[in-house]
């Protein structure tokens, strides 16, 4: 691994390395571009990972102090941990169910198809879908995502059959396997799927994508590139004109370390990336970096969630396999007679006894509860998940009543439901019970939101700068070398998984930086 | 008689509470309270250990609440199926917990003596429909937080309530699910070879 010294100027600083920050890391070493990615969490690997639900939690996810408000159930439920991401080398690539889902040509322009909706802060986003396109391609050509390629779809399990003979009753067209970054087969030096059940828990047969076992080393391997472990950024620096030089981080031994940039890229997902740029507010930036919208930290999205589990007479064993084994695409068009804008999915998951205790009904206790327990290897599961609105007021700011173990303020997690989200959310049970019960259903079960793990938003795009924090390019309207490189970009949530979206920006946007450095703008 | 200390039957993944040293009723006299049962002979969970006898020495709370404290546990989570020495690890967690923090401990002993004056007299000893109105009677308050959210990890996160609900657990050292059953639903129809294609098997 390449070594540079804390005062070299030319080097580009990516703060995260999941699938925003690892990805655009390798595309900018591919081009000759010197880069120093710090990673907050430690290293771990498809050896170290654990089959366990609790000691997985503990060993990947952010467990940082953080707080909560608002009205939404996660608030309630889990009020210090709004978000289920992680803190290690991969992010939460490690921990992501690998569902890989082109945006739709619509949900690029929300404001215009969705009209005025009352409440929300909706904005079209500066780029379409034909623009993305080809990098949509390259995407998934990286991540080997099944049906696309000619990689063939995965073979579906028990949970997904349940599913699939539910939802086809029903009327359901566009059900299968789904769009996976798990190999179906072995490619790119990775193994084929084994059908582990464990994919939240670190993939140990490395079947599924993360930037862990193929960005990263890939990275490496120029010699361009250098990731620096439980380098902890606390403060992005910026000089007289206003342009970012130098991030403040924490090292492994506690102390505090300023590597100089030529450019800074924030990857730290949708909390951590406002809370980093209103955490470096200046004098000359006195409410934060890239903050003359005020929108950095506004229009927090998490997607519409929810689950429905069902109870069968015969045997399911949901949690053999893939956990997302399949999915519903037909409710994922916009179609207002539903009662809502925007659409939703329906994708299998399954959980553990552990985590089926901790989140099928969180508070829940009595015989009510235990009736589930006691089925559990005749349940079947899915997760709903679809487009929210973006709100001004559902937001993350710097909670200046609480400090981290670095003495910074943690940030807090505000949210309330849109009208919308929860009429989208009513009509996705009611569906998703119909799919269990045209299958023979004997009960069904509404389980609440999990902690989010699509968080976006919080430093979107916008074609003008007032109405947002970064251009097409993920590039600050305000500081031109100062980029957001992860889901905080996105203008509006859609109706798909995050990931691939979030890969595809990040290798545009290394093209961009690439450019624009040899062309020595930035 | 061998009897198993509680804590050695609680840990997944090795074998090595299957060795475990055993303790005598002699040792289990240093602390506060001994909470001792007996797995059902010939119940899958005997299998898992050294003996059907086990024993959870106490180090904060006496036997009197170990004892209304499981059975608190088994009134809030009731599972016909799962043996008293699973509860057990509820109270081995309440007691280790109450060791660490004398607020917990006091929280816990006012929870209890609430809980019998609700019972009128003794929760133990009181019918079932009465233990359950005087947990619900204190639902929401802070002692019934405090049992009721530790039971979530202690109850379901062991290997004997992974054998009764029928979890497997960790699939990785037995090869995952793709020659063990991962599409084995008989009652209804294989999906379409385009919807779920066949299995790449090398």
């Amino acid at each position: 691994m390449a070594k540079f010294d804390f005062g070299d100027d030319s080097v580009v600083v990516i703060i995260g390395s999941g699938a925003g920050g690892g990805t655009l890391a390798n595309e900018l070493c591919q081009k000759g571009v010197k880069v120093v990615v710090l990673e907050a969490g430690g290293t771990q690997s498809n050896a170290s990972f654990i089959n366990d639900e609790w000691k997985a939690f503990s060993q990947l996810a952010w467990l940082d102090k953080r707080t909560t408000s608002g009205s939404w159930r996660v608030a309630k439920d889990f009020a210090g941990l709004p978000a289920w991401i992680c803190k290690t080398v991969g992010g939460t690539t490690t921990h992501w169910a690998g569902a890989s889902l082109r945006f739709q040509e619509h949900e690029f322009r929300a404001r215009t198809v969705y009209g005025d909706i009352k409440g929300a802060n909706l904005q079209d986003w500066p780029l379409t879908l034909r623009e993305l396109a080809p990098y949509y391609g390259k995407a998934e050509d990286k991540m080997g995502v099944t049906r696309t390629h000619g990689i063939p779809g995965l073979p579906g399990n028990n949970n997904f059959k349940v599913m699939y003979n539910g939802a086809t009753r029903l009327g359901y067209k566009e059900v299968h396997t789904g769009n996976m970054a798990i190999n179906s087969r072995p490619r790119n030096g990775r193994a084929r799927c084994l059908q582990l059940g464990f994919c939240f828990e670190g993939c140990k047969s490395g079947a599924k994508w993360s930037t862990l076992y193929t960005e990263l080393p890939e990275a490496e391997a120029t010699g361009k590139f250098e990731l620096r472990t439980q380098a902890h950024a606390t403060r992005i620096e910026h000089d007289d004109k206003g342009r970012v030089n130098a991030v403040l981080y924490v090292d492994a031994d506690g102390k505090t370390q300023r590597q100089k940039a030529r450019i800074v890229c924030v990857a730290g997902n949708a909390i951590e990336t406002p809370r980093l740029l209103l955490l470096s507010a200046s004098s000359l930036f006195k409410d934060g970096l890239a903050n003359s919208s005020g929108q950095v930290g506004r229009n927090y999205m998490r997607h519409m969630t929810g689950s429905v589990y069902a109870a069968f007479n015969e045997p399911v064993h949901m949690y053999r396999g893939t956990t997302m084994a399949g999915i519903v695409r037909d409710e994922s068009r916009h179609d207002t007679r539903r009662g809502f804008v925007g659409g939703y999915e329906l994708e299998t998951l399954s959980l553990g006894i552990p985590f089926m205790a901790a989140f099928l009904n969180p508070g829940g206790w009595g015989s009510d509860f235990t009736w589930w327990m006691d089925r559990y290897t005749s349940l079947a599961g899915m997760w709903l998940v679809g487009e929210d609105m973006p709100r001004e007021t559902n937001r993350v700011t710097l909670n200046q009543n609480v400090k981290d173990q670095w003495g910074n303020y943690v940030p807090n997690v505000h949210f309330d439901d849109h009208d919308n989200d929860i009429a989208m959310r009513s009509h996705a049970y009611t569906q998703a019970e119909r799919i269990y019960g045209a299958v023979g259903a004997i009960k069904t079960f509404r389980t609440p939101p999990y902690p989010s793990t699509h968080n976006l938003g919080t430093a979107r795009m916008s074609a003008r700068p007032r109405d947002g924090v970064c251009n097409k390019w993920g590039q600050t309207h305000d500081i031109p070398n100062l980029f957001i490189s992860d889901g905080s970009q996105f203008t509006t949530g859609g109706s798909e998984n995050p990931t691939l979206t979030i890969v595809t920006l990040a290798i545009r946007q290394a093209d961009y930086i690439a450019a624009q450095m040899s062309r020595r703008t930035i | 008689m061998k009897t198993i200390p509680i804590v050695h039957i609680r840990e997944r993944g090795d074998a090595a509470h299957k060795t475990a040293p055993t303790l005598t009723r002699r040792s289990l006299l240093k602390g506060t309270g001994v909470l001792i049962g007996t797995l059902a002979i010939g119940s899958p969970l005997a299998l898992l250990a050294p003996s059907t006898v086990w024993a959870l020495e106490l180090a904060a709370l006496d036997q009197g609440e170990g004892e209304a404290l499981l059975r608190m546990g088994r009134v809030l989570y009731p599972h016909e199926r799962l043996p008293d020495a699973v509860y057990a690890l509820l109270v081995k967690d309440l007691d280790a917990a109450a060791a660490k923090d004398a607020a917990v401990a006091g929280q816990l002993r006012a929870g209890v003596a609430s809980l019998d004056k609700l019972a009128g007299g003794s929760f133990t000893a009181a019918t079932p429909d009465r233990q359950l109105a005087a947990v619900k009677a204190l639902e929401g308050q802070p002692f019934f937080d405090t049992v009721r959210g530790k039971c979530v990890t202690a109850l379901y996160d062991n290997e004997m309530a992974f054998a009764t609900f029928g979890y497997p657990g960790s699939s990785w050292e037995k090869g995952g699910y793709i020659l063990r059953g991962f599409q084995d639903l008989k009652w209804l129809p294989a999906p379409p070879a385009a919807a779920s294609p066949p299995p790449y098997m090398g």
